[in-house]
């Protein structure tokens, strides 16, 4: 059976929704291991057992998070090469992809980004030019690395759980020869809200907004939704960077995407137009946004959304 | 180490964005015929010229140079390249490159930058956050792993000081500082500058800057590995994705708001 590697950066507390996805996607292709870095909290070694996973790696050193994106590789290609793995998934974030671009060119192995499906046969599923296309792809390698994007499948825990064993991979000591170094790092304050990559509500806002944020932050709320944004808003300070989507920013697929104050430029497009279903608020009526949303409503957002929010929270009671 | 920097900047025609992007033949390649630039390699040629301005520009000794990979096409991101400021052009153009995935595109791009810093190596090499036709960010990290040099992907900003390079880049969970040692590859993204627009004098300036071809045979390259013959991965089969249209647009009288919940309670969505 196929060993298949699932690399999980500094698990945390509680392993992410993404985590979980890929160790789902693994079971299916074969026979599941981790690769992680950081620390293993109980819990989240509890969950890897419960979504069966046969063997746990671990770096010998401490200091990889220390570097950029180089040591990490090394430290995974060690590990591929000790599980015998075939296949290795990562998440679909751009350290992640990073790490699978190194990872592959060490390997000589095949690496597939934003993988939306994978099949038995190993073959992947991904939407290219802006969601324009679908394509298949396939590794040509003995190793495929595949970096697959969140959502893509429904997490669920195996049908046996298991009692994975622990083996420390030891990282070449010349991993961090020619690595750039992380000096500083500061943390951004957590939001509350649901992991933009991730969430099945997404509400954005654009120019059009003004500097307020505020009925946009409480419509998303309201939908347990996450923050979204053009980088006209982006640019202009009005939210963090993070919160950008488009073609310089995040890539999302929720169930519901809803841009107010957004004109809907084709670098804005590129981010969201795989989103289920797509509503846009917006004053003029000749906004793209309007070419390829579900509902559109020609209005001004600071009277459509607190109507919106509102009349949620009273059919809510 | 001196002053003056030797910039290698890596530019790509692409598909312009703007209108509708095809894949095309056996391979499910893109159709460059109206390409242009890659608007993410604006800020990664800006932030060459501006680090050469502050050393004295050209005239100090200083170089920046435009280097594509592409077929017969691709002369014109270098061309472009070229009036904005960059100092000289190279084109690495070569039937056999046809089809490259990102692994085989590092390895001729590797090859072809150690071939330009045969001389006098090059001190940074610089590339946007991605290209905007095939977007998967791979080439930065694998050149890096391919030239063993420190890699410095999604800088916000730079500074270099001597042969110390300082950067930022923003993640989701943190913003980081880096630090490394020239030389180095650094990636940069959209948030570093504001990229200038050629003006008249740069585009007849251009005209006198020189472009130079290589083949594989000028860098070293054996052509089977490169092309899809040397290529990791292979796309098997694209279908387009039918275009999104347009659903209910309605004009606010006053209770859009309601209406915009009543959609959702439709759709199951609340």
């Amino acid at each position: 059976m196929a060993k298949v590697l699932v690399f999980i950066d500094n698990p945390g507390q509680a392993l992410k929704k993404a985590s979980l996805e890929l160790l789902t996607i693994a079971r299916s292709l074969g026979e599941p291991a981790v690769a992680f870095n950081g620390e293993l909290h109980d819990d989240v070694a509890a969950t890897l057992a419960a979504y069966g996973v046969q063997t746990l790696y671990r770096p010998s050193v401490a200091d990889l998070d220390d570097y950029l994106v180089g040591p990490k590789a090394s430290y995974l290609a060690a590990a591929v090469q000790t599980a015998d793995a075939t296949v290795v998934l990562t998440e679909n974030s751009a350290e992640a992809k990073e790490t699978a671009a190194r990872l592959g060119i060490k390997l000589g192995a095949g690496v597939i980004t934003d993988v939306v499906a994978v099949d038995p046969d190993g073959t992947a599923h991904k939407s290219v030019l802006a969601g324009s296309y679908l394509t298949t792809a396939r590794a040509t390698t003995p190793v495929a690395v595949l970096t697959v994007k969140s959502n893509s499948v429904t997490q669920e825990p195996a049908v046996t759980g298991t009692a994975p064993a622990t083996v420390t991979v030891a990282v070449p000591e010349t991993a961090t020869a020619a690595s750039a170094r992380i000096t500083a790092r500061s943390d951004k304050a957590a939001s509350g809200r649901p992991d933009l990559a991730e969430a099945r509500i997404v509400v954005a806002g654009g120019r059009g907004v003004e500097g307020n944020f505020g009925p946009v932050e409480d419509l998303a709320d309201a939908l347990g939704a996450a923050i979204g944004a053009s980088r006209a808003a982006t640019d202009a300070g009005w939210i963090g960077h993070d919160a950008q989507i488009g073609q310089t920013g995040k890539t999302v697929s929720p169930q519901l995407y809803i841009s107010a104050g957004i004109s809907g430029a084709v670098q804005q497009k590129s981010g969201m137009q795989t989103a289920k279903v797509i509503v846009a608020v917006n004053k003029d009526a000749e906004s793209p946004v309007f070419e390829i949303a579900d509902f559109g409503i020609v209005g001004d957002l600071f009277q459509v959304l607190p109507q919106a929010t509102e009349e949620i929270k009273k059919r809510r009671g | 180490m001196e002053e003056t920097l030797k910039i290698i900047v890596l530019v790509k025609h692409v598909p312009d964005a703007q209108f509708d992007r095809h894949l095309t033949g056996e391979s499910n390649t893109t159709d460059r015929s109206e390409s242009i630039l890659s608007e993410l390699d604006e800020y990664a040629l800006e932030a060459a010229l501006q680090l050469i301005e502050a050393r004295g520009g050209e005239a100090a000794g200083n170089k920046v140079i435009a280097l594509s990979m592409g077929p017969a096409g691709a002369v014109n991101a270098v061309k472009k390249s070229l009036q904005i400021g960059a100092s000289e052009g190279v084109h690495l153009s070569d039937d056999a490159l046809a089809g490259s995935d990102a692994a085989a595109t590092s390895l001729a791009l590797a090859a072809a930058i150690r071939h330009l810093g045969a001389d006098t190596p090059a001190d940074l090499i610089l590339t946007g956050m991605a290209s905007t036709d095939g977007e998967t960010s791979l080439v930065p990290a694998q050149l890096a792993e391919r030239l063993d040099l420190p890699q410095v992907t999604f800088a916000a900003s730079l500074e270099i000081d001597g042969a110390k390079l300082t950067a930022r880049r923003d993640g989701d969970a943190h913003a980081d500082t880096i630090e490394a040692t020239l030389p180095a590859l650094v990636s940069v993204t959209d948030q570093i500058n504001n990229p200038r627009y050629p003006n008249f004098k740069g585009i007849m300036a251009a005209k006198k800057k020189t472009i130079t071809t290589l083949s594989l045979a000028d860098i070293g390259v054996d052509p089977a590995h490169v092309g899809r013959s040397g290529s990791w991965t292979a796309v098997e089969s694209a279908e387009a994705r039918p275009a999104r249209t347009a659903g209910t647009i309605i004009t606010d009288e006053g209770d859009a708001g309601i209406k915009l919940v009543d959609f959702l309670a439709a759709q199951k969505l609340l």
